[in-house]
Order: C-alpha cells, then structure tokens, then sequence
C-alpha cells in the first residue's frame, strides 16, 4: 500500500499524536535529522507534530510567530520522511503564520493542493471564504471542499437533524468554482475512535461517515494519478 | 538566566546575548512602551470589567459563546457592553451580531464602535474589510499591531463590561491582548471547549497558558454537552466524553466549570441569522444553560470590584 506521512502542523493544538494513538511516542534523531513516528502494522504512515516534542503533554506552545516559523521550516527540512506517496499536511484554523510558513516551506516539492474543510453553516463558510483567497494569493490549487459534521441521524429513530444547518460547504464550492469532495455527517463512532486512537477503518466499516471519508480519499487519489500522468 | 520567550523582555534581556532563538524572540515582541502603556491607560480608564474569552482548539462555539455573553449581558440595558473580536482572520463576530457589511467610522475622539443596541458596540477586522472573500493573510508582528490600534484608537467610553473573543491557541493574539491590557485590569478568561479529550487536551494548556501569564481561570464552559433528538427525545452523545469531559479537566486544575450548553440546531441557526439564541429561543434548554453561566460570569466580575473597592 502507499507509505502516508502526516505532518501536524498546529503547534498549539497537536492533536493528531492521540487521533492515532500515538501520544506516548517519542522521536529519535538520526544523521539524516528527526525520524518521524511510524504507525500502523506495515508502518505505512509516518507522523510528526509538535506533540511529541513536549516535555509534558498540558505544557502549552506560547509562541510568536517567528519561533513557530522556525519549527515548521525544521519539519519539513529537518525530518527523515524516506519516499512518501502522500505527504499529508494538518493546520490550525486561520491564514497566518503556520499556513503562509507551510506553503513557503512546501513549494519546492510542489503540493497537490489543499483539501478546505468547513461546517455547514454560514459563519463557518465565511471564514473558509477567506482561506480560498489565502489559496489563490499563495498559488495554492484547491482540491476542493468539504461539508463536514453535515446532519446526525439519530441511532435510536433515524430522524436526521441538520445540527450545523445543511449545505453551506456544497454552495460554496459552486459559489468558488472548485469541487465538492462530499458531505460528512456527525458520527458519535468516528469521534469515539479518534478519542481513542482506534482505526476508524477496521472498527466501523459501516458508518455513514466512513463510506463519505472513503469517497473523499478516492477522489484525492484519482486527482493525484491524474497529476502524475 | 532565559526570561522566557513569552516574556516582554524576550529577546532583549542581558541572558539573551548569543542564544540563538534571540533575534527570532526579540522579533515578536510587542510590549507596549512607558508612552505606549500611558496612552493605553487612558483609553480604557472607562472600562469595568474585561473578560477573555480563549479555547484551546477551533470550531468548539468560542465567538458563538462570546456573542451570546455580549447579548445576555447587554439585556440589562443599564449596562454598557463592548464586544472585541481579535481573531484577525477569522472574524466571525460581524456576522453573528447582524452586523455583516458594516463599516467603521472615524471621529475626532477615534474609531467608533458598530453599534447593536444603544448599549452594545462591536469591533472587528471584519468591519475593516470591503469583501466578504478577503483573506488577512498577516504574520504575528502585523496582527500585534492591529490589536494595538483597536485598545488604542477605539473610542470605547464608558464600559461595564469589555469581552474579548480571541482566536483558538496560544499565540500572537494571546500574549498580545494579555500584555496590552495588563496596563487596566482584566478580569479574567473563559475556556470554551466540547467533552471530548482531543478538545480538553488543548483546553488544559490553555489553562497553563493563563497561569503563565498571571490571568484569573474564571470558569470552563463545556459545549455541544449532548444531544437530544427532537423527534423521539432520546439523548446521544455525538462527542462522547471518554475522558470524563471537562466536569473530570475542572476537578483535576482545580477551575470552575461555568456549565454545560447542549447541541442545538437553534443555536447554528441563530448565529447564521445574525440574532441571539437567548431571544430567539428564550425556553430551549441550552438558552437556560447560557443564562446560567452567563450569570456566573457575572457575579465573578461583580464579586471582584466589590474585592477591589474594598481594597481602596
């Protein structure tokens, strides 16, 4: 299968160390720099954050933003990733210093693009407004949006509420002129997994937010095979 | 010995000589000077109280929470309320307030407030830009400058109570709000989060971020606390609480929790339309878990002036 590695670059919230179960890892160093955390039983994906840098885990970041700079140009630079298929990049939210540092730091290896996440309500749209404009101005490519925690059917009677309204992220999409990767619902079970770190995959195959995610990963595989073509 | 990069002296201090984070420290600083610190001051003589109000991570109903503090404090039309929205790029609070497209006007005495009601004024960078897709695409040192201005050259007047609806993390904003104020008084913050651990994580650094900095833990909000279905009313817990969720976080730092809010589609909803939940669903359960905390909140503030007067 395709070696992933992810990249979190939210330095004042890692939170992906404890999505995959991984919080009580450490990172050694080698002669090539800082060797990432290997996950999973074939080691296919590869992490690093900030996460495992800290002394203790409630220790918070205070950092201005050159110190921030500094570190996100070391985990790009500075870490061994070996060959990746897919080098998967997490952000905080906003247009600031980690994402304007991230692309700065990225654009040698020149990425796919960038996957826009946003609930479906209008004040979540407006703020992802401005992050495609930050993609345009950064020459950045959209792969396209996603309408996330987008309705919850209710496991005792199957009534579907749209808790965070409904169908901001696909309007948007259309609005912008870039593709609607898919709506996700809210699933009690993909959260409970993340809680614990547990494969999403393995333990809740079907989810109705597992056939959404796995919709979504195959079109930013197909967009990927295009682009090597 | 390092004074600590969050520190006013980061960078500049006699230890700092040849470390090498020292230009990248003293790069950010952006304490405000005797002058500075003097002008300051003086714009916010008239202001009561200040709360902040922080989450560690994004997306867990902050600038919802502070709208709404803002709104149920402003019920009390005897008091003046200022809502402050420092997250430069993204400045929700315009548009959770019906104040989409406003702009701000200028006076000899300064920026004006956008006005809701006679007693409560917003400011925000969204009231600064022309359209609704432009990015704020700054780096630490310019968005310092910015929050600067709007203590500096806002004409506040009067105010009972100051909210400060921050970004997620603890960064830029953070320090510099916290420094900038430490000239009048700050009350003390409010941590927004949701029961689950991957929130409460960040929530718990966010804490040790305020007791760094020497700011008061008013109380801990925990949101999206449950769910009920409203056609068959049973319950679900769409963000399960696997590690006792912030009931568990308050008892082991030793903070108050201020209350639990559940989801409610009336919420979303009401924000999007630029009113408040409290009015516009005054009996539903999460308005009454609003007006609860907000009513702690309020008895804090109350209870420290009395402190502080009694002191004088």
């Amino acid at each position: 299968g395709p070696q992933v590695g992810i990249l979190d670059v939210d330095l004042c919230g890692p939170s992906i160390p404890r999505m995959l179960r991984a919080q009580a890892s450490a990172v050694h160093q080698c002669d090539r720099g800082w060797l990432p955390v290997l996950l999973g039983q074939d080691h296919s994906i590869s992490l690093m954050s900030i996460g495992f840098l800290l002394e203790k885990p409630d220790e918070a970041v205070v950092w201005r933003g050159p110190k921030k700079n500094a570190l996100i140009k070391q985990f790009v630079s500075d870490v061994a990733w070996g060959d990746l298929d897919f080098l998967i990049v997490d952000t905080p939210p906003g247009t600031s210093d980690e994402h304007i540092s991230t692309v700065e730091a990225l654009r040698p290896y020149k990425p796919l693009g960038a996957v826009l996440v946003t609930t479906p309500q209008a004040v979540s749209v407006g703020d992802v407004r401005r992050e495609l404009t930050f993609c345009k101005k950064t020459g950045l490519q959209v792969l396209g949006i996603v309408e996330n925690m987008s309705g919850f059917v209710c496991p005792h009677c199957s009534e579907c509420t749209n808790i965070f309204s409904k169908g901001g992220g696909e309007e948007l999409a259309k609005h912008a002129g870039v593709p609607f990767l898919g709506c996700v619902p809210l699933d009690p079970q993909l959260c409970q997994s993340l809680e614990e770190g547990t494969d999403f995959i393995q333990e809740f195959p079907k989810s109705s937010a597992f056939s959404a995610l796995a919709h979504i990963a195959q079109q930013v595989l197909d967009r990927a095979s295009e682009q090597s073509c | 010995d390092c004074p600590g990069t969050g520190s006013t002296q980061a960078g500049r201090a006699a230890a700092c000589q040849g470390c090498p984070n020292q230009r990248l420290c003293a790069a950010g600083a952006a304490a405000p000077d005797a002058a500075e610190a003097t002008e300051l001051r003086e714009r916010l003589r008239g202001v009561k109280h200040t709360v902040l109000v922080l989450s560690g991570k994004g997306g867990v109903g902050k600038s919802t929470f502070s709208a709404l503090l803002a709104h149920g404090l402003a019920a009390d039309e005897t008091k003046q309320v200022a809502l402050l929205d420092i997250d430069i790029c993204g400045p929700s609070i315009p548009k959770m307030m019906g104040l989409e497209g406003e702009q701000v006007h200028q006076s000899g005495s300064g920026w004006s407030p956008v006005y809701v009601e006679e007693n409560l004024g917003v400011m925000s960078v969204g009231f600064l830009l022309s359209s609704p897709d432009d990015a704020v695409i700054w780096r630490g040192p310019k968005k310092n400058g910015l929050i600067k201005q709007f203590l500096r050259d806002v004409d506040w007047g009067e105010i009972d109570y100051l909210i400060v609806d921050t970004p997620p993390g603890t960064s830029d904003e953070h320090l510099s709000i916290v420094q900038y104020l430490s000239v009048a008084h700050i009350d003390g913050a409010v941590i927004i989060t949701t029961p689950q651990e991957v929130s409460l994580q960040d929530v718990r650094k966010e804490i040790n971020f305020c007791h760094k900095v020497k700011l008061p833990v008013i109380g801990v909000v925990e949101n999206m606390s449950g769910f009920i279905c409203p056609k068959c009313k049973n319950e679900s817990q769409i963000f399960p609480p696997t590690t006792g969720g912030a009931e568990k976080m308050c008892q082991n730092f030793s903070v108050s929790l201020l209350g639990k809010v559940p989801l409610d589609p009336q919420i979303g909803k009401s924000c999007d339309k630029g009113q408040s939940v409290l009015s516009e669903a005054p009996e539903s359960p999460a308005t009454l878990s609003y007006r609860n905390i907000i009513q702690r909140i309020q008895e804090y503030c109350d209870q420290h002036h009395f402190q502080a007067e009694k002191i004088m």
